[in-house]
């Protein structure tokens, strides 16, 4: 008898939110807020979607009914992984220890 | 480049995305974590590009839609004032949701695409995940919408409430799983574009009953939703790294939801079923008396500060709508080349997003192990000269320990009125969101400054 292959998708989902629970329960609550802003960004993965939805098909015709949803999906993913990260790092740049010297 | 490779690759940026997250552990490791975050991504996007193999003009268009969107995301990134993040986050939220519902559209218009069936003639199980994915994609969008406007003050953040509004909800939420059975059985692209519209109805209504400070559950919710959208596409285009980002997101943001409703003892349901505020400020307006209370100025705070040994500031919403950060760190500067000995104390609730406050403090350069949970320092303030209140309210009320009829009863508070003396920095004497009384305000040992938190917490320093 075979496994049906989204039966794996389904293990590794569950098991992912599994190591979600256990890794966000050691966010230090102070970072609270770049996490927010990190999640943000790696949800965009979704734009891998968006790419082979613009790209596959029938290349004739670049934009076409069923691939422009692709290429917004583009846009709005890539506004949010720029934005995401590059808000986190900014984010994350402020955090200071206390300087001995002073 | 063969699936299985394609797989493993998908694989190993999921992994990096979990070490992005285990960065967050501490601040001297975040900041690694958040450069695996972004190899994670260009390696899922370069093998994407790889596999699909189409590097006609169609490739170059796809590129510049990414420099273009890209563009837009990091001059807002720059730009953003650190105060402005709670809505920065529930805008991006809303993107997240949008993209969800576009892919899901795109996969339904051209299943051959993503190898899950023809036209008319799609999987079942693909349809399902997909419809799950574009619903929740749609409720994220207008919800996240709706949380920007209030964070922004576009919209009022006063609760918006009707009669049968939580019959309208339920309603509506039956007919979702409805119209997503009807899809399966015919495939009528009606059903479809239904689905997404009622969802879209369905965000508006789920946030439009919930108050201001009650964002941060909501944030917290939508990025949970968020990740559950892409999970929901991650199953659809078979996905590995989108499966596992989606689990990890959506746990996530159910922890952050946990969290919040945690530091205000209530539970999720009371939350989302909203109204909180608007039914308890009548409550509360009639057993009002007028009560004596000690009002000082700015020579006082300095003079009291400047002769204790240690102080606790506790910061709220107040404090970022003030931009006051900037001044407190000043004023704290002062104080410690007094000797006096400074630390930060943060409620879970304080502010409009999870970690708000510390962020703030973070941007004025406060040192971020001076900056302590409500659980750390709660036993402190017994033995703390002052405690210096800018901008929080409920979260500081005895009532909450002390009154069981109270709407906050039972919410951990910070016990400010254990110290020697409260110094309350407050605009008026006007309940806070919870529209009730503070006790703290008639007590012996507390000082009301009635001032702009930025504008007195200056005019301390003028005078220190």
């Amino acid at each position: 008898m075979e496994i049906d292959p989204f039966i794996f998708r389904l293990s590794i989902f569950i098991l992912s939110i599994f190591i979600g629970y256990y890794v966000v329960w050691s966010v230090t609550p102070s970072l609270h807020t770049p996490l927010m802003s990190v999640t943000n960004a790696i949800s965009s993965v979704i734009i891998v979607g968006a790419i082979i939805a613009a790209l596959a098909g029938n290349s004739e015709i670049i934009f076409n009914k069923a691939n422009i949803f692709g290429y917004l999906a583009i846009v709005l993913a890539a506004i949010n992984i720029f934005g995401g990260f590059l808000v986190t790092q900014r984010m994350l740049a402020m955090y200071k220890k206390k300087r001995k010297d002073k | 480049m063969s699936a299985n490779l394609l797989a493993v690759f998908y694989l190993i940026s999921g992994i990096l995305f979990i070490l992005a997250l285990r960065g967050l552990s501490s601040p001297e490791t975040s900041r690694k974590g958040n450069l695996f975050g972004i190899i994670g991504m260009a390696i899922a996007i370069g093998v994407t590009f790889l596999s699909v193999g189409n590097f006609s003009s169609g490739f170059l268009y796809v590129l510049i839609f990414i420099l273009v969107g890209g563009s837009i995301g990091s001059i807002i990134a720059f730009k953003i004032p650190m105060t402005a993040m709670p809505e920065l986050v529930a805008g991006f939220h809303s993107l997240v949701g949008l993209a969800a519902v576009f892919v899901a559209i795109s996969a339904y218009l051209n299943p051959e695409v993503f190898n899950i069936g023809s036209t008319g003639n799609i999987k079942i199980a693909s349809l399902i995940e997909m419809s799950l994915g574009a619903a929740i994609g749609a409720i994220t969008f207008t919800g996240s919408i709706i949380a920007f406007l209030k964070l922004r003050g576009i919209m009022s953040g006063s609760p918006i409430t009707f009669l049968g509004q939580h019959f309208l909800n339920l309603a509506l939420g039956i007919i979702l799983i409805g119209l997503i059975y009807y899809l399966c059985k015919t495939q009528i692209n009606t059903w479809f574009w239904t689905l997404i519209l009622v969802s879209f109805a369905v965000g508006v209504l789920l946030i439009i009953p919930i108050g201001g400070a009650d964002m941060p559950v909501v944030i917290s919710m939508l990025n949970s939703y968020s990740g559950w959208a892409a999970a929901g596409i991650g199953f659809t285009l078979e996905n590995t790294a989108l499966i596992i980002t989606g689990a990890l997101v959506g746990s996530s943001g159910a922890i952050l939801s946990y969290i919040m409703c945690k530091g205000m003892n209530r539970s999720f349901f009371n939350v989302i079923l909203g109204g909180f505020g608007a039914t308890d400020q009548s409550s509360s307006e009639k057993g009002k008396e007028q009560k004596p209370v000690k009002n000082g100025n700015a020579d006082d705070a300095a003079f009291l500060m400047k002769n204790a040994s240690s102080v606790i500031i506790v910061p709220g919403y107040g404090m970022a709508v003030a931009q006051a950060q900037h001044a407190l760190r000043e004023m704290v500067d002062a104080l410690k080349k007094n000797g006096v000995k400074v630390s930060y104390a943060i409620h879970p609730v304080a502010g409009r997003m999870p970690g708000h406050m510390n962020v703030l403090l973070a941007e004025a350069n406060v040192p971020y192990d001076e900056v302590f949970e409500l659980e750390e320092i709660n036993n402190d303030f017994a033995n703390c000269d002052v405690a210096y209140v800018i901008g929080a309210n409920d979260v500081t009320n005895p009532v909450a320990k002390s009154d069981p009829q109270s709407p906050i009863y039972g919410m951990p508070i910070l016990d400010v009125e254990k110290s020697k003396s409260v110094l309350f920095v407050k605009r008026s004497l006007s309940p806070g969101y919870a529209g009730i009384d503070n006790d703290l305000f008639y007590r012996d040992n507390t000082l009301m400054l009635f001032a702009d938190a930025k504008k007195m917490t200056e005019d301390i320093i003028k005078s220190l």
